[in-house]
């Protein structure tokens, strides 16, 4: 973006609400101090989040409006464990995974920006490992239900509609975790060769590369998290 | 042209040695905020997980649901996605269009109250 030429640059941009005027009608780039990545990346969670968004809502949409008592995801989602029922434990361990992932990512893009390399790989991986478990806990848990007898169309417990709400929304989180995790193996491949210390360029965009790819790979991740929180409340807990 | 370039172009031909001079655009914290996010995070969970497995009914359980959640997502976006550190413009063009959808479900709360209204009226309370 040579063409995008940018006055009161550094310290002497304006703050608060006087620069957010300043910023957006500058006649210019609208977000001074953020690269196109970063941006674009925001921009796209903005758009992922109106589709989370509108899942939720159509979920809520359902259950208010079905005169057919809905299933009590504490006891459908409960496990046994000797004998004794736990209520939610595997979507809780499930919760916790996802929130241990989102701490090693942070630690990944910090390490990233302090150019250590080896730290870097390793959160970067670790943070993927996690983030298969996840996925590989929710492919039990659909395993479980479907056996159970939940079908998008039916279900043992109560209405029908907490099947085709319960695929469509964890699936589609399943999908971008599994997405994240794929998108981490890539970044961790290309930190651990040092693409991003030489500036290599990348095989798609030919842009040349640096650890901001690091913090723009957690920014997503970081989303999937969140999307995990309100899934969490609103499918599980509610 | 090229010394008004974007910042962000120009730092890119100088490798290791800017991190420091482009230290607005990159966003580098201490490892402690991290961490104590972090720990906040499992103690929020932990909160939330509870408030199901003691049990709680009716509008204490919503109202601590949806506290913890909200607290929850406030840490993840402010401080593990950097929302804290951007300039309001950003924030502003990311945070507020999010404010559509919870019109939508304001609309929709009122649809769905209808919907169980006629279907209650025409079907009766018993499937």
């Amino acid at each position: 973006m040579a063409e995008t030429t940018m006055t009161h640059t550094g310290t002497l941009r304006p703050e608060g609400l006087r620069g957010v005027a300043a910023d957006w009608s500058s006649d210019q780039r609208a977000f001074k101090n953020v690269s196109w990545g970063k941006a674009m990346m925001w921009i796209f969670l903005l758009s992922d989040t109106f589709i989370f968004g509108c899942f939720l809502l159509s979920y809520m949409t359902a259950r208010m409006s079905t005169r057919v008592p809905w299933p009590n995801p504490s006891e459908v989602f409960s496990l046994h464990i000797g004998g004794v029922s736990v209520p939610l434990l595997l979507i809780a361990i499930m919760t916790f995974v996802l929130i241990s992932s989102s701490g090693t990512m942070v630690l990944a893009v910090n390490y990233g920006y302090r150019r250590a390399r080896k730290q870097a790989v390793l959160f970067l991986l670790l943070t993927a490992v996690l983030g298969a478990t996840f996925v590989g806990m929710q492919a039990f848990e659909w395993t479980k239900l479907i056996s159970e007898g939940v079908r998008p169309w039916e279900n043992p417990w109560g209405a029908a509609q907490f099947g085709s709400s319960f695929f469509m929304i964890t699936g589609f989180h399943g999908t971008h975790v599994t997405i994240g995790v794929i998108f981490l193996l890539i970044v961790a491949r290309k930190v651990w060769r040092g693409d991003y210390d030489v500036e290599r360029r990348g095989f798609f965009t030919s842009r040349k590369g640096n650890y901001e790819s690091v913090e723009i790979m957690g920014l997503y991740w970081h989303f999937v998290d969140l999307v995990w929180v309100f899934i969490f409340a609103f499918f599980y807990l509610w | 042209m090229a010394e008004a370039t974007a910042d962000d172009h120009g730092h890119a031909h100088q490798a290791a040695a800017s991190a420091t001079a482009r230290s607005d655009s990159h966003q580098q914290h201490p490892l402690r905020i991290y961490l104590v996010v972090w720990a906040w995070l499992f103690v929020l969970s932990a909160c939330s997980y509870f408030v199901d497995y003691i049990g709680l009914q009716g509008y204490l359980r919503w109202t601590l649901i949806l506290i913890f959640m909200m607290l929850k997502a406030g840490l993840i976006v402010a401080i593990f996605m950097h929302m804290r550190w951007e300039r309001l413009a950003m924030v502003y063009a990311i945070l507020v269009p999010p404010v559509a959808v919870l019109v939508f479900v304001w609309i929709m709360a009122i649809e769905s109250e209808y919907t169980l209204f006629t279907r209650l009226t025409f079907f009766g309370a018993n499937p």
